[in-house]
């Protein structure tokens, strides 16, 4: 006898793979005994040859594998005895499944044990086929089974009827052969015939309607005296489960019964006494109980209408929900949730008992009844049912609710029978766990507080308390802000008075208090704050009385470490300080927030057309393109005339833009790094004037919405442009700061146009870094308006000579250009001395585009190779 | 239907599978890891059902052995707790007080009475008396061969020994 084959018995392996310490003993035990396997495999040792598969199978479980044994399977099915063929198909259903072409190979060995004298050995080859056959055994396979199904011993009756279930799911044309024996099995005594049987014909009911309207015809009678039998049987120990008779077969009697009476009325009918029976007389106490109690009802709430037992049906689905046990009440809660499309009202007279399933210590639980709940609310309950959930929100857990505020959130915006409520509800919401709330819907709230005019006055006294009472919830902190630097004026005089409400009274020092407690309060973030300090903006003109308190908040906040206030209280100041004129104008009210763009937004659906009207380019002596200007103008005359708020409808955030509180570019180390949201982010320019952005975008942006005035550019236009853009974002670095100065310096009357046609053009600065400038002179000749002459003059800002300096530029194609030589190639140091270029530029597209290019400079300077690039998109705009 | 049966340590390791459904090998393994990791992490207060994938997977913890079923997301859970508990009963009467090492040492009789109450996912035969006598009817047949080729090869050594 091989050495190896000998090997260690089952049970030493699996005790020497349990004393392993660790993964890679295990591996190499494994290993040996694999190989010694393979070896006795390959000596075709039949002694051990069960053994060996039974150790195969368990280092299967382990994850190993094993597809080598597979063979060794079928050899043992097919000898002759008992022990070797039951280890063999233990091995064939563990090892294999049906989709190997091994399996194939065993259709023959299991014909001939399907018809073995020995009636254990064909109860292995039902199981076996039952577990894993495929379409083609299947076939093959069909006569034998269907034979067996009247087979003398039951044991195999009942094999041979599961055999048959996998049989006509795998090959549903077969069902007709089966329908026959299925329905003589109905009739058996024997528990373990009848289960199968019914849980055969229930699965040829699935698969042929031919079988369904078959055992309608002539089943329906005596399944329901079964089950009237089998409820009614006095104690059999055998089947008895907590008190009742065989539960598994009642369930599946009530499974085909459904089957049975589902669209059928007449069917329906034969079985409502038993039903009701069943679901009236049954033990609730136990689980096995409750399992056929769920199964009724479940059989009730299909079949065709009946008043009577649903009402039972939904009363104990009722009683599940005040069940102790989690189980029952999260079948419940499930099964409620079909009941919900059959009879809501029924499921309405349960709302208590579900409001109390909200507040169960299983999360699962909660969850059910939440989503419950939340099918359960229509218009005329939303008012209760809310506030039971709000109440809830109260003391509910942390990490529920995020879950139970988006649900609240929704319901209200849903059903809300007035605005006031919805106010009303999202205050309560907001001042409890506003920290949960997303962004869209404190967003969707100022949109519909922008809308309810009349609310204007009430909503900020309201939201002045809560705030007053607890800055905890950012989300409450934002839409108090907001609506004080809207309706501020409303908030001290009290105007729009309601009846319910009690006055108060805010000084207009305690409101501008407020906005200072937000800026300073270390909790908040950036957004609040910027809201904030908008909001203070916005009260200057208001409150005159408090205008030098405001203007000494908004200087302090100069010295903010934080980019975006610094920048937006500068500016602010600024204003405030210089220009006098156009402040109560720059902190007009919002006109009002239109409430379809926004839901159509939040729908997902962006505007399709970027309105672009009111936009219009315009140009400043400086060469540098001011696109911020127009929309300045735009609100003008949004104050002056009824010209529509159009570009609101724009692309990227609604109420960010509205707010120009998009601060994702914040924390950017530089302000010239800023992402562009120029063009589409109109309002944004509108309240954060000036800002980098929106003055360094310049022409090549408000080329394309001019181009886009007429054909309507579609939104990826535009983030085509933002990132087009971007690119010139450090081109213009140094230009910016001056051009947000000169915005705001030069021009007293902003819709200045530039009116010089004259050949004239200023000198540019086209590229600054912190080693060398390059200046552009413009000339042309009269007329041949299209082509300019460029001179460019290079400045070395650097202590360091340059040497080898070479400047390259490249224009688009509709551009032509010449380069001539330059008057050197060593620039001396510190700007002592210049290199001067001669460029011609045709751009054979003039008047329509405007020039762009883009340039590299390479130089050598203590010996390192130094390149710089840019783009230079700031040329005026006419050349 | 029950798609499959897992019987999984409280450590993880895995016990028995049994497959009604097919999965491919990668599946199976995939199917072990992602409802071993559900299941042994839920706490003890919660209910006995996960939902996983579109379907459901009914638990229970006996000791230290997990036994979960998967069945059809409109199957009925109550019942299957049932079912397993009516495992659990059988194997307790077959050995005598079950425990998760007579599962391990005796891991294909485990399987023996699992195909005496599940073939093609659904019950066989709800009395456990039924099940253990012809768990043990086979068992004795498989017993009265070894008897037989035991005492042909003693006769075998008795007759070479003369």
């Amino acid at each position: 006898m091989n050495p190896f084959s000998s090997g260690t018995r089952l049970r030493d392996m699996i005790r020497a793979i349990r004393a392993c310490k660790t993964a890679a003993e295990e591996r190499a035990v494994v290993r040996k005994e694999c190989a010694a396997i393979r070896a006795a495999i390959n000596e075709n040792d039949q002694d051990y040859r069960h053994r060996n598969l039974a150790k195969l199978m368990f280092i299967h479980m382990l994850g190993y594998p094993t597809h080598f044994g597979q063979m060794e399977c079928l050899k043992l099915i097919a000898s002759t005895g008992f022990p070797e063929k039951r280890i063999g198909y233990l091995g064939l259903m563990l090892l294999l499944d049906e989709r190997q072409e091994v399996l194939m190979l065993v259709t023959n060995s299991l014909k001939q044990d399907l018809n073995h004298s020995n009636q254990y050995i064909v109860g292995l080859a039902l199981c076996a086929l039952g577990n894993i056959s495929s379409a083609e055994m299947a076939r093959d396979l069909a006569p034998d089974v269907e034979r067996l199904l009247q087979f003398r011993d039951p044991n195999i009756r009942k094999k041979a009827a599961l055999c048959s279930i996998r049989i006509i799911k795998k090959v549903p044309d077969l069902a007709e052969n089966f329908m026959n024996p299925a329905s003589s099995l109905l009739k058996e005594k024997h528990h373990g015939v009848l289960i199968t049987g019914v849980q055969l014909c229930t699965d040829l009911c699935k698969v042929s309607s031919e079988a369904l309207e078959y055992f309608r015809e002539n089943c329906i009678e005596g399944l329901v005296k079964t089950l009237r039998d089998i409820a009614n049987s006095p104690y059999s120990p055998e089947y008895d489960i907590a008190g009742i008779t065989d539960p598994f077969l009642h369930i599946r009697l009530l499974k085909l019964l459904r089957i049975l009476g589902q669209g059928d009325a007449g069917a329906s009918d034969c079985m409502t006494d038993i039903l009701a029976q069943v679901a009236s007389r049954t033990e609730s106490n136990k689980n096995a109980g409750n399992a056929i109690l769920y199964e009724c009802v479940e059989t009730i709430m299909s079949i065709e209408d009946n008043g009577g037992l649903r009402v039972l049906a939904i009363n104990i689905l009722g009683r599940f929900l005040s069940n102790r046990d989690n189980n029952i009440r999260y079948v419940g809660l499930n099964m409620l949730m079909k009941a919900i499309m059959v009879d809501a009202k029924a499921v309405q007279r349960h709302r208590a008992t579900i409001l109390e399933c909200v507040k169960d210590s299983d999360a699962s639980i909660q969850k059910r009844a939440l989503e419950l709940v939340y099918l359960l609310v229509n218009e005329s309950n939303v008012k209760p049912l809310t506030k039971e959930l709000i109440e809830y929100l109260e003391v509910s857990d942390q990490e529920f609710k995020g879950d139970i505020t988006a649900k609240i959130c929704s319901l209200v915006e849903k059903f809300s029978p007035a605005k006031i409520w919805y106010i009303d509800q999202m205050l309560k919401v907001l001042s409890e766990a506003g920290n949960f709330v997303k962004d869209e819907v404190w967003h969707a709230l100022i949109i519909v507080i922008s809308n309810a005019s009349d609310l204007h006055g009430y909503t900020v006294r309201a939201l002045y308390r809560v705030f007053q009472a607890s800055t905890e919830q950012e989300s409450l902190v934002r839409v108090a802000v907001w609506c004080v630097g809207e309706y501020g004026d409303m908030l001290v005089n009290n105007v729009g008075m309601l009846d319910i409400e009690e006055p108060i009274t805010v000084t207009e020092s305690d409101a501008v208090d407020a906005m200072e407690v937000a800026i300073k309060c270390q909790r908040l973030g950036l957004t609040t704050k910027a809201m904030a300090l908008i909001a203070l903006f916005k009260l200057s003109s208001r409150f005159p009385s408090c205008s030098e308190r405001i203007k000494d908040i908004i200087v302090q906040n100069k010295r903010s470490l934080v980019l975006e206030l610094q920048q937006r209280s500068i500016e602010f100041s600024c204003i405030l300080q210089k220009h006098q004129n156009i402040r109560s104008a720059l902190v007009e009210r919002m006109p009002i927030l239109d409430e379809k763009t926004f839901s159509g937004k939040k729908a997902g659906s962006l505007p399709t057309a970027v309105s672009t009207s009111s936009i219009i380019p315009c140009n400043l002596p400086n060469g540098i393109g001011k696109p911020a200007a127009a929309p300045i103008g735009d609100l003008l005359d949004l104050s002056s005339d009824d010209a529509p708020p159009a570009p609101v409808s724009s692309g990227g955030d609604f109420l960010q833009d509205l707010l120009g509180v998009d601060l994702s570019p914040a924390s950017a180390p530089s302000g010239t790094s800023q992402s562009p949201k120029t063009g589409t982010d109109v309002l944004l320019d509108l309240l954060s004037i000036g800002t980098s952005p929106s003055v360094q975008s310049s022409s090549s942006a408000i080329d394309i919405l001019s181009s886009s005035h007429d054909n309507k550019a579609p939104v990826s236009n535009l983030n085509g442009l933002a990132s087009h853009s971007s690119l010139s974002a450090n081109a213009t670095s140094p230009a910016s700061s001056a051009g947000m100065m000169d915005l705001l310096d030069g021009t007293g009357a902003i819709t200045q146009k530039h009116e010089e046609n004259g050949p004239a053009y200023p000198s540019l600065v086209a590229y600054e870094s912190s080693t060398l400038r390059m200046t552009f002179n413009f000339s042309r000749q009269p007329g041949n308006p299209q082509t300019t002459f460029i001179q460019a003059t290079f400045t070395n800002l650097s202590p360091n000579v340059y040497n080898d300096f070479l400047f390259q530029a490249a224009v688009p194609k509709f551009l032509q250009l010449h380069l001539d030589p330059a008057s050197s190639n060593t620039l001396p140091a510190s700007g002592n001395g210049s290199i001067t270029q001669c460029l011609k530029v045709t751009n054979t597209q003039h008047g329509k585009k405007s020039l762009v290019m883009r340039i590299r400079i390479a130089y050598k300077t203590n010996d390192k190779d130094v390149l710089e690039e840019g783009q230079i998109n700031n040329f005026p705009r006419d050349l | 239907m029950i798609h499959f049966v897992l019987l999984i340590s409280r450590q993880g390791k895995v016990r028995l599978t049994k497959w009604y459904s097919t999965y491919s090998k990668k599946e199976r393994s995939k199917v072990l890891r992602e409802l071993s990791g559900v299941i042994l992490t839920r706490g003890p207060r919660l209910c006995n059902f996960v939902e996983w994938r579109g379907l459901k997977v009914v638990y229970k913890r006996y000791a230290s052995l997990y036994f979960c079923m998967c069945i059809d997301p409109d199957g009925n859970e109550l019942e299957i707790l049932e079912i397993i508990h009516h495992y659990v009963e059988v194997l307790d009467r077959y050995f005598g007080s079950v425990c998760e090492l007579d599962l391990i040492y005796n891991f294909h009789k485990a399987y023996y009475i699992l195909d005496e109450i599940l073939i093609s996912g659904e019950l066989q035969e709800s009395s456990k008396r039924t099940v253990v006598r012809s768990v043990a009817a086979q068992d004795s047949l498989v017993e009265a061969a070894k008897e037989q080729t035991g005492s042909t090869i003693s006769n075998i050594i008795a007759h070479a020994a003369k």
